[in-house]
């Protein structure tokens, strides 16, 4: 299996380099890992290394089990074989907010948060998605993105090392999602935490990720790196010709190819 | 206390004083609330439920009237359906005055409370703890379920026979005949209220890597305590009906007694009190209910406004 182990991810466009020591850099590391859902593969022997403070984004068909190799990442699935290591922790934000209904804003935040004062710890993170007036909300009142920034909040607040977005987007409208977009780099880069970011749409993955991984009957059918700083331009002659060749790997016929 | 006298109570109906006061009167609040209208602009909700309120009181008041009309004019006569009036005088009589016969109103009523109270507490608290027992474990499912399905299905008023042979004609036998009863809804609706929690919200739960205990009292209970509540005001119900018919067992207090004395001396008028009471008492501890559900649930409260 080709390494797949990019460089320094503060400087996505730089040189490629391994580090000396690189196992102590990955966040985590899957090797064979499979899982069945009723004699049906959904994962098929899948091989993935993420570098500590790497951004990958996940895509694919439906179901070509990008999301199960999230749960399982997450913890959240005992039925896959194969070897699995997390280094560090992990945090979650789902397509669906899941906010806890009857718990405030702050205090969904800080749920599960073991520290001596978990509300200011709280406030702080939706201070940085941007909601500190909502922080005493009940979710049910908040909009689609503001929920989705809370969720973010309650991720983040925890600082793992590797943080799992499952399509938290895909349910935002255009301009809420552009500015989402935003929001996770600068987090990202602030926090530096892995990111797995499982997505349908090529052109997040583009916008955002060091590393695009196709996803494909169960397994890694390609892994391209994206050398483009950030903020990136749709328009960069790499994005363009990365994306038509992500779409034609998805099986989508591109039109005014240049 | 002697049964031999048939008192001749309360009979003193002043037919044709419909009371006063009693139509909706030209003070109406849809009217008087015009002028201010500016201030409440903000709060349509609230001034829609403030009227609809009042909206809802036309038919009972107008079913009150029809009722007086019918039984006052002689069509049904006031022996068998004595008019709201002579059931308000009644309602004061009883309250005023310690018969021989029927006690007071108010002395009924503790002894009613009382019994419905006990009751519902002890049913309740087992229906609660069982439905948690079953709802928490697969072990307590399996222990717990099949019993409380079996209890379910004996017809609670079929045994009222067996709880005289065995509880004798005291308040033994009218207490477990209301907790039996009151158990049963809140056991079901509090094991159900469990099962239906979001498992999306479980597993976002345990992704924040929440404890087993952390993940009951955060996310698994309060999901299922509109269900719970649910179930709270259906073993309310039951606790009720179950007293009206526990307590037509040989009491010699309580609301079931004076009715067995209204009924003894043909006094349906003192029956129709003490069958307002119970509505009203029902109503009471609904109400109760609500305003804990409102308390509860104010989570849900801005959701449901919009």
């Amino acid at each position: 299996m080709a390494p797949r182990i990019p460089g320094p991810v503060t400087s996505p466009s730089g040189p490629l380099t391994f580090p000396a020591g690189r196992e102590a850099r990955l966040a985590a590391g899957v090797r064979g890992l499979t899982r069945e859902f009723a004699g049906r593969r959904v994962l098929d022997q899948l091989d993935l290394d993420i570098a500590a403070g790497e951004f990958v984004a996940l895509i694919g068909r439906r179901g070509t089990g990008k999301s199960t190799l999230l749960r399982a990442l997450a913890g959240l699935d005992r039925e896959v074989t194969g070897q699995l290591t997390v280094h560090g922790s992990t945090a979650v934000a789902f397509q669906e907010p899941r906010l806890v209904p009857w718990r405030r804003v702050w205090a969904n935040v800080a749920l599960g948060l073991r520290v001596s004062d978990p509300r200011s710890v709280a406030r702080g993170a939706l201070d940085e998605v941007g909601l500190t007036q909502r922080a005493d909300a009940w979710p049910l009142t908040l909009s689609g993105g503001e929920a989705q920034r809370a969720s973010l909040a309650r991720a983040l607040v925890r600082e793992p090392s590797l943080l799992l977005l499952d399509e938290p987007f895909s349910a935002l409208d255009a301009l809420t999602r552009i500015t989402m977009h935003r929001l996770v780099v600068r987090l990202w880069a602030h926090h530096q935490p892995a990111v797995l970011l499982v997505t349908h749409d090529v052109d997040e993955a583009l916008a955002l990720a060091d590393r695009v991984i196709v996803l494909s009957y169960g397994k890694i059918a390609d892994s391209c790196p994206v050398h483009v700083p950030r903020p990136r331009d749709r328009e960069h002659p790499d994005l363009v010709n990365l994306r038509a060749h992500l779409l034609t790997e998805l099986g989508v016929a591109t039109e005014g190819k240049s | 206390m002697s049964r031999s006298t048939p008192v001749p109570l309360l009979q003193q109906d002043s037919p044709s004083s419909s009371g006063p006061g009693r139509r909706p009167g030209p003070e109406s609040p849809g009217v008087a609330r015009a002028g201010p209208a500016a201030l409440t602009a903000g709060w349509p909700g609230r001034r829609r439920r403030w009227r609809s309120s009042w909206q809802r009181l036309v038919s009972p008041l107008a079913i009150l009237v029809i009722w007086q009309l019918v039984s006052s004019s002689g069509l049904i006569s006031g022996q068998k359906l004595p008019p709201p009036t002579s059931v308000w005088h009644t309602a004061l009589t009883l309250v005023t005055t310690n018969s021989p016969a029927y006690g007071t109103l108010q002395g009924a009523m503790l002894v009613s409370l009382q019994r419905v109270a006990i009751g519902f507490a002890v049913g309740g608290l087992i229906g609660l703890v069982a439905g948690l027992i079953a709802g928490l474990s697969r072990l307590g499912e399996y222990s717990v379920d099949p019993p409380m399905q079996m209890l379910r299905t004996v017809p609670l008023f079929g045994l009222i026979p067996v709880f005289i042979v065995w509880f004798g004609i005291g308040q033994l036998p009218k207490v477990l005949l209301i907790a039996l009863g009151a158990s049963i809804p809140l056991y079901l609706n509090t094991f159900a209220g469990i099962r239906s929690v979001d498992g999306k919200l479980a597993e976002a739960g345990q992704s924040l890597g929440l404890r087993r205990s952390e993940m009951i009292r955060h996310i698994i209970l309060p999901g299922a305590l509109p269900q719970i509540l649910v179930g709270l005001r259906q073993s309310l119900g039951i606790a009720w009906l179950a007293l009206v018919v526990a307590e037509q067992i040989n009491a010699n207090a309580g609301l079931g007694f004076i009715i067995n004395q209204g009924q003894a001396f043909l006094n349906n008028s003192v029956i129709f009190v003490a069958l307002l009471v119970y509505c009203v008492l029902g109503l009471l501890t609904d109400a109760l209910v609500r305003l804990l559900e409102r308390k509860a649930l104010v989570w849900r409260r801005g959701f449901l406004d919009q």
